[in-house]
């Protein structure tokens, strides 16, 4: 039992560093590597609370499928509906 | 615990309740994919009025926000395992800590939005705005819808979690038996924080 609740503090302390560092990220460093830096950051955090919190770690295989195929779906959308205005364009504006 | 008629055995019930919950969590996902997606076409055709737009959004406020919700994720697994293990009390104040670490959210962003109200950012009312990219006022339509709409999923989170708490203290929720409400509750749960994990940085930093 206290195993697993240390665990959760350290995952936890984990969050909130890289909560600290996205935010540092922001206010110190500027430049276009930015939002890949952020949204990185955020993805490891979600990462984490996917994997210790909402307990996928030991989960069945089958379970993390599932859990996958939101994210999946996602991606998706996001490729497929951004590609229209990452195309360049024959306009002449 | 007593099996429902289509399954065989209570480890079949229990996966089929958690894949159940994932799939609904996929269709929050993809809720608030679309809402992602339209800030990612506004950030490739108006940078200029995203940046200016989220310079003005409270960063640092946000910021102790997140960190609430990601404190209240610990509590809520906290509250998950305990349920696992028949701890009802531990269960119980793991519960109570995560709905009030909810409110402190909803509290927080409410503050937020009089701050954001105050200074003129709320598109539509004729109030004086810093503003002055004519898109800029397209950013912060979706900032506050999707803000909005995460804030009223957290409301039905902490209504969700009251729930379990309601029914631990009136003893009708059995634990370890029926741990599996509790874990789905907190499938839920984490899922808001992780949506609100990828808002804070898209809406408040990489625009800045």
């Amino acid at each position: 039992m206290a195993l697993d609740y240390r665990r959760f503090m350290m995952v936890y302390v984990a969050l909130l560093l890289l909560l600290a560092a996205t935010m540092g990220s922001t206010l110190l460093y500027l430049g276009a590597v930015k939002p890949v830096i952020n949204i990185g950051i955020a993805f490891i955090k979600a990462g984490l609370v996917a994997w210790f919190f909402m307990k996928l770690h030991h989960a069945t295989s089958l379970t993390r499928l599932f859990a996958s195929a939101g994210f999946f779906w996602l991606l998706i959308l996001l490729i497929l509906g951004s590609v229209n205005w990452l195309a360049p364009t024959n306009s002449l504006s | 615990m007593p099996v429902a008629e289509q399954f065989r055995r209570v480890e079949q019930q229990r996966e089929a309740d958690s894949l159940g919950m994932w799939i609904f969590l996929a269709t929050e996902v993809m809720l608030f994919g679309g809402l992602f997606l339209a800030m990612l076409v506004y950030r490739i055709l108006h940078p200029a009025g995203v940046r200016e737009a989220a310079g003005h959004l409270q960063m640092v406020l946000a910021g102790i926000n997140t960190a609430v919700l990601l404190t209240s994720s610990l509590t809520m697994a906290i509250a998950a395992t305990a349920a696992e293990r028949g701890l009802r009390k531990v269960a119980l104040r793991s519960l109570m800590a995560t709905a009030a670490l909810g409110l402190v959210f909803l509290a927080i962003k409410a503050w937020e939005y009089g701050l954001d109200y105050h200074e003129g950012l709320v598109p539509g009312l004729r109030m004086p705005s810093p503003l002055h990219e004519p898109s800029a006022a397209l950013f912060l339509n979706l900032y506050f819808v999707s803000t909005a709409l995460h804030a009223l999923h957290l409301l039905i989170g902490i209504g969700l979690v009251s729930s379990l708490i309601f029914r631990l203290l009136l003893h009708r929720l059995p634990l370890p038996q029926h741990n599996t409400t509790v874990e789905v509750i907190g499938l839920y749960w984490h899922l808001v924080d992780i949506i609100w994990v990828f808002l804070y940085p898209v809406l408040y930093l990489i625009g800045r």
